[in-house]
């Protein structure tokens, strides 16, 4: 089995059940034992799930993808306690990052049904190939990406909450703005979008969002 | 255990003697086998004093009274493979090894620079222990020298490998400066071109080329000064923290009696003598080399050298394979896919390994509370034959279905305790090992507490785990018994000839009308092989052989199937027939380059070099009667667009130089090149004709040189990089060494046989060092020059490999495909075509079904690497014994405590 193999899914669902960070280690990159390559892929899906990390609210750096060879344990262990030191210092997984446990987990379910999505969304806009790490880590860094990003998963993400959100109740952009740690304009964006789609409704009577 | 206790501590062999060992140890990390043993500094073999290990080893396995026995063994062969030694610096005073604390050795710093070495990876210098920030490496230090205590010859290796650590070393620290002063640079080996350009393009790295003494020694710093010259500054002296001495190779210590023990001759270096027609025989029959025996030769050489001079042993006892071998029977497998899970758990101490971290006693309690887990118990070491019996007969009596073994890393072990499963009557899918030693003990080794929390949390996941696994089937496939083979040059032949010789059927397909290749251009070679002579023995051991099929002037259009079932369709004469064959060997040699330099092609004077050798050896006068020839080295190669040097024009040079000379010693030769790289003993053939005459003049690839037609004969114009002047020289015959490059047929070939082309295009093998002869594709092999450009020997040597790795598979009536590949929901997949592009093997395809398109995977060639998983969106594709959810029990158990 390759590196390559490892899921987004697998990361979101060890962060879903409390992990505070994910180490994932592959051979190095260029050293295939296949003919596939596939340590890229999991650098690939390394800099999307960063990515919902952020966008998430949680700090990316508790997610953390090395190359090292069979032939390398010192550089094993001292990336691994590197990597601890690292998780350590950014302290337990939402807390350090002052959401709380219920948004926590309401942000990682709906971070965990994109996943067929996103998968999509590789195959029709995320589809790069480079041969080193330093191109991805360019290209997954670039203004050009984090655009690409918000437009797709950002909105997709907020939507999704949002429609989570109101499967209990009608809510105003206001609530939903604090429920979700979103600003009123962005929420007031992402409700004309899930309007768009035919998602959600205004309800007049009500002066509240509410499912279509 | 025994190594911590052991009390001699002495200097550790393996890491040069730069740190210290214990008496019984391991003899490195990766040793195989990977086991103590102890050596003659023993206290106890020395005076029979202390004995601790025997006391402490729990296994029992230490035995003090064994004693030397000798064992007669008869065999039908014999392989010497006893590698060279490190040339020893200390026979040239002039180095100061030994003398001057840091100048060491390239084999020194190998055991530096490595992580398992005496400073666990850290770069120091001996006098200091402190990080070097200028290093210098002396090339050819006991190479390329005539004179007492050095070797006359190039040893081939070490420009390579003083250019890998050189980009180590900046790996390490990327301020270090690194300067090397060479002679030529040899990088003649595939990619090795690249390779060098990439060492020299790093920062604060110089090559330098000039010869290099050590002057002093600084008595307080230690430093070391290098006196060298440039043709800029003249003579310079310059300080360095370390001096690396790039040694040579020499021939094997105590090579004098191990030749007259096995009755062969040495030639005149020492190493094995060489029979030109087949480089892995001695002049013994039956007797066989391979490696650094045969003289200096990389690590590609000698794995392939290794598969020939194993395939010549199984041709002379081919009468006998398989008669030593017994056949294994299993009891019947029981379906217990129905059953409720009973999962039983065997928690092993590995002696101290894993016992003396982890507190063993409490795993086991613990893991007994853990849900369908109804056996749990400990065992001293579970890969003992009575251990490994214990728990086939527990399976049976406690009627477990599922088994986890805690214990080591599954590399080594796993096959062993799935037979173990196997002969209870179980799929041996359904074991599961957890691994306590690598993963636990022997990394938390001072956590004794936490280590015992972290034994019960992988044997917690492993237990998750074990409630997911299936019973999966591996199968056997037959294989068809013959062999097709592409190209009838020296490779191919070769190689039909060997496969042949061990009763399998062998077609041989050629494009051209003729067999013969590149070889029915070339006369002779250096190491005096009458190639022509050799030429038609070959041919007339194919025609003759009744096992061989040839098929000329033959088209391949089509090739289906996979290892041991493959149908190829094959046109010749406008006829087509369909072979079936089980494994193919790719032998399509390579094309001279068709130079558009040097008035080629304008100017019937402008010949390359293979046309010069053909034209001496018909005696043509226009050739022989040229008074003044000039050769021109590296045309068409070494520069942008073929950025590889192909490796045999030097040596065609001087070869075609000296045969000039020996027709007529007045004739002047020139030969124009930039690095000579008649690398091993070719330097010989370079020295004597430097000592013929032969005028030998050096040019930078800036300023090539430049010919022109004058009148009666041809000028050419050089610029001498040391005069730095232009030189002119009035020739009557230019030579032009033409570059090696690929076959035009490669991208079609490549294509109808699904395996992969270097940047070069070249065909690129499985491993560029370790699998030399074989595809990343199953069943197809490569040889001779279509793998890389090559001297006569090394091809014929290459080729023999491959029918030695050929005949391997092939003497198996079935090839075993792995139980673990990949399986499609059909109901899941959406035909998205993302899995198909993920898998670089070929084996998912789209297929029609009676509800629309789908993706389907052929078993046989899934590898299992489980790419198409992580890419399909539906979660349509699986991977067998890695699924998602044996994933996800895996990461739901291990964090099922943390909240």
């Amino acid at each position: 089995m390759c590196t390559g193999r490892v899921d987004l899914a697998f990361v979101l669902r060890a962060f879903s059940r409390g992990a505070d960070g994910v180490f994932i280690g592959g051979c190095r990159l260029n050293e295939c034992n296949y003919t596939t390559h596939g340590n890229y892929y999991a650098l690939r899906m390394t800099h999307i799930c960063k990515k919902m990390l952020g966008l998430m609210g949680l700090d990316p750096e508790r997610l953390r993808t090395e190359f090292i060879s069979s032939g390398e344990g010192n550089r094993f262990a001292e990336l691994m306690n590197e990597f601890s030191t690292t998780v350590r210092g950014i302290g337990p997984l939402g807390e350090a990052e002052g959401i709380d446990e219920d948004l926590l987990r309401f942000r990682l379910d709906a971070a965990a049904k994109l996943v067929p999505y996103i998968k999509l969304l590789e195959r029709e806009r995320f589809r790069v190939q480079f041969d080193s790490r330093d191109a991805y880590d360019r290209y997954f860094g670039s203004e050009e990406f984090d655009r690409l990003f918000a437009e797709t998963v950002g909105s997709r993400m907020a939507m999704s909450q949002i429609v989570s959100l109101l499967r209990d109740k009608p809510l105003g952009v206001g609530q939903i703005a604090g429920a979700l740690g979103l600003t009123p304009s962005e929420v007031s964006q992402h409700l004309g979008n899930s309007s768009r789609h035919g998602l959600v409704r205004y309800d007049e009577g009500q002066k509240r969002y509410a499912l279509a | 255990m025994c190594v911590e206790y052991c009390p001699v501590l002495y200097p550790d062999a393996f890491n040069q003697e730069i740190s210290q060992n214990k008496a019984v140890h391991v003899y490195f990390s990766q040793a195989v086998p990977l086991i103590t043993y102890i050596d003659e500094s023993c206290l106890y073999l020395k005076d029979k004093k202390c004995g601790i290990c025997e006391t402490v080893c729990q296994a029992g396995a230490i035995d003090f009274t064994q004693t030397e026995e000798k064992v007669e063994v008869k065999v039908g062969a014999i392989v010497l493979t006893p590698g060279f030694e490190p040339f020893d610096p200390k026979a040239l005073a002039e180095y100061r090894y030994g003398e001057f604390a840091n100048v060491i050795t390239s084999m020194d710093y190998e055991r530096v620079m490595c992580a398992t070495g005496p400073y666990q990876g850290e770069i120091l210098r001996g006098s200091d222990l402190k990080h070097p920030r200028r290093i210098a490496w002396l090339q050819c230090v006991g190479s390329r020298q005539v004179r007492e205590g050095a070797n006359s010859y190039c040893s081939a290796v070490c420009c390579t490998y003083t250019q890998k650590q050189v980009i180590l070393t900046k790996e390490h620290d990327a301020d270090v400066a690194c300067t090397v002063f060479h002679n030529d640079i040899r990088a003649y080996g595939k990619d090795f071109e690249r390779y060098y350009g990439r060492a020299e393009g790093l920062d604060d790295v110089r090559f330098i080329r000039s010869y290099a003494s050590i002057v002093r020694e600084d008595p307080e710093t230690k430093n070391v000064t290098v006196r060298y010259s440039t043709p800029d500054d003249g003579v310079k002296e310059e300080e360095f923290d370390l001096v690396v001495l790039s040694v040579g190779l020499n021939p094997p210590d105590e090579v004098q009696g191990l030749a007259a023990k096995f009755g062969i001759e040495l030639g005149e270096h020492g190493f094995s003598k060489a029979v030109p027609s087949n480089p892995v025989a001695t002049t013994r029959p039956g007797v066989f080399v391979s490696g650094a025996f045969q003289g200096p030769t990389d690590i590609p050489d000698s794995v392939y050298s290794a598969s020939a001079a194993g395939a010549q042993c199984g041709e002379l006892l081919d009468h006998r394979r398989g008669k030593l071998a017994t056949e294994r029977r299993y009891p019947l497998e029981k379906d217990v896919t129905a059953d409720p899970l009973r999962i039983g758990v065997f928690v092993c101490h590995c002696g101290a390994n894993i016992g003396r971290i982890v507190g063993v006693p409490s795993v086991v309690e613990y893991v007994r509370t853990l849900p369908n887990v109804v056996f749990a118990d400990e065992q001293l070491f579970s890969c003992a034959t009575n251990s490994a019996k214990d728990i086939t007969e527990v399976v049976k009596r406690e009627n477990l279905n599922r088994v986890i073994v805690a214990a080591c890393s599954p590399r080594t072990l796993e096959p062993l305790f799935r037979d173990t499963l196997r002969e209870a009557g179980l799929n041996q899918y359904y074991l599961e090992m957890a691994n306590i030693r690598e993963h636990c003990s022997w990394v938390h080794a001072k956590e004794k507490d936490a280590a015992t929390q972290k034994a019960k949390d992988i044997i917690r996941m492993a237990v998750a785990r074990a409630a997911h696994l299936e019973p999966l089937q591996e199968f056997d496939l037959p294989v068809d018994k013959a062999a097709l083979v592409v190209g009838g040059g020296v490779a191919g032949m070769t190689t039909a000839v060997r496969i042949a010789e061990q009763g399998h059927e062998v077609y041989l397909v050629e494009k051209e009308r003729d067999l013969g290749g590149m070889a029915r251009r070339l006369h002779t070679t250096l190491e005096g092989l009458d190639v022509q002579a050799f030429l038609k023995d070959l041919m007339r051991r194919v025609y003759q052989h009744p096992l061989v099929h040839v098929i000329t002037g033959a088209t391949i259009t089509g090739v289906y199937g996979y290892v041991g079932n493959f149908r190829t369709r094959v046109e010749s004469r406008g006829r087509v027939r369909e072979i079936k064959h089980g494994i193919a060997v790719i032998a399509t040699g390579a094309e001279e380059y068709r130079p558009t330099e040097y008035l080629y092609g304008e100017d019937e004077r402008v010949m390359t070099h293979l046309e010069v050798e053909q034209a001496v050896a018909r005696g043509d006068d226009r050739v022989l009667g040229a008074r003044s020839v000039v050769m021109i080295q590296c045309v068409g190669c070494r520069q942008e667009d073929r950025n590889y040097c192909s490796r045999v024009c030097c040596s065609q040079a001087v070869k075609n130089a000296l045969r000039l000379k020996e027709n007529d010693p007045d004739t002047d030769v020139y030969i124009l090149f930039r690095d000579m790289r008649t690398y091993g003993f070719r330097e010989d053939a370079y020295r004597e004709a430097a000592g013929k005459d032969v005028k030998f003049i050096r040019y930078e690839p800036e300023a090539r040189p430049a010919v022109e037609a004058a009148g009666g004969s041809l000028r050419v114009v050089v610029r001498d990089p040391i005069l730095g002047q232009d030189l002119a020289i009035d020739a009557d015959l230019v030579s032009l060494a033409a570059a090696v490059v690929p076959g035009g047929d490669n991208q079609r070939v490549s294509q109808l046989f699904q395996v992969g082309l270097g940047p070069d295009g070249f065909f690129k093998e499985a491993h560029v060092k370790l699998r030399p002869v074989e595809f990343g594709t199953d069943g197809v092999f490569l040889c001779g020059a279509a793998q890389y450009p090559k001297h006569l020997p090394e091809t014929i040597s290459h080729a023999n490999g491959a029918a030695g790795r050929a005949v391997a598979l092939l003497s198996n009536d079935t090839v075993v495909a792995s139980g673990s590949v990949c399986e499609v929901d059909e109901d899941k997949c959406v035909a998205c075509g993302e899995c198909v592009s993920a898998c670089s093997y070929g084996a998912v395809e789209l297929r029609e079904t009676g509800t629309g398109r789908r993706a389907g995977v052929n078993p046989v060639l899934c590898k299992g690497d489980g790419l198409c998983n992580a890419v399909c969106p539906t979660g349509a594709i699986s991977l067998k014994h890695f699924t998602d959810e044996e994933f996800i029990s895996q990461i739901d158990a291990v964090l099922a405590e943390v909240g």
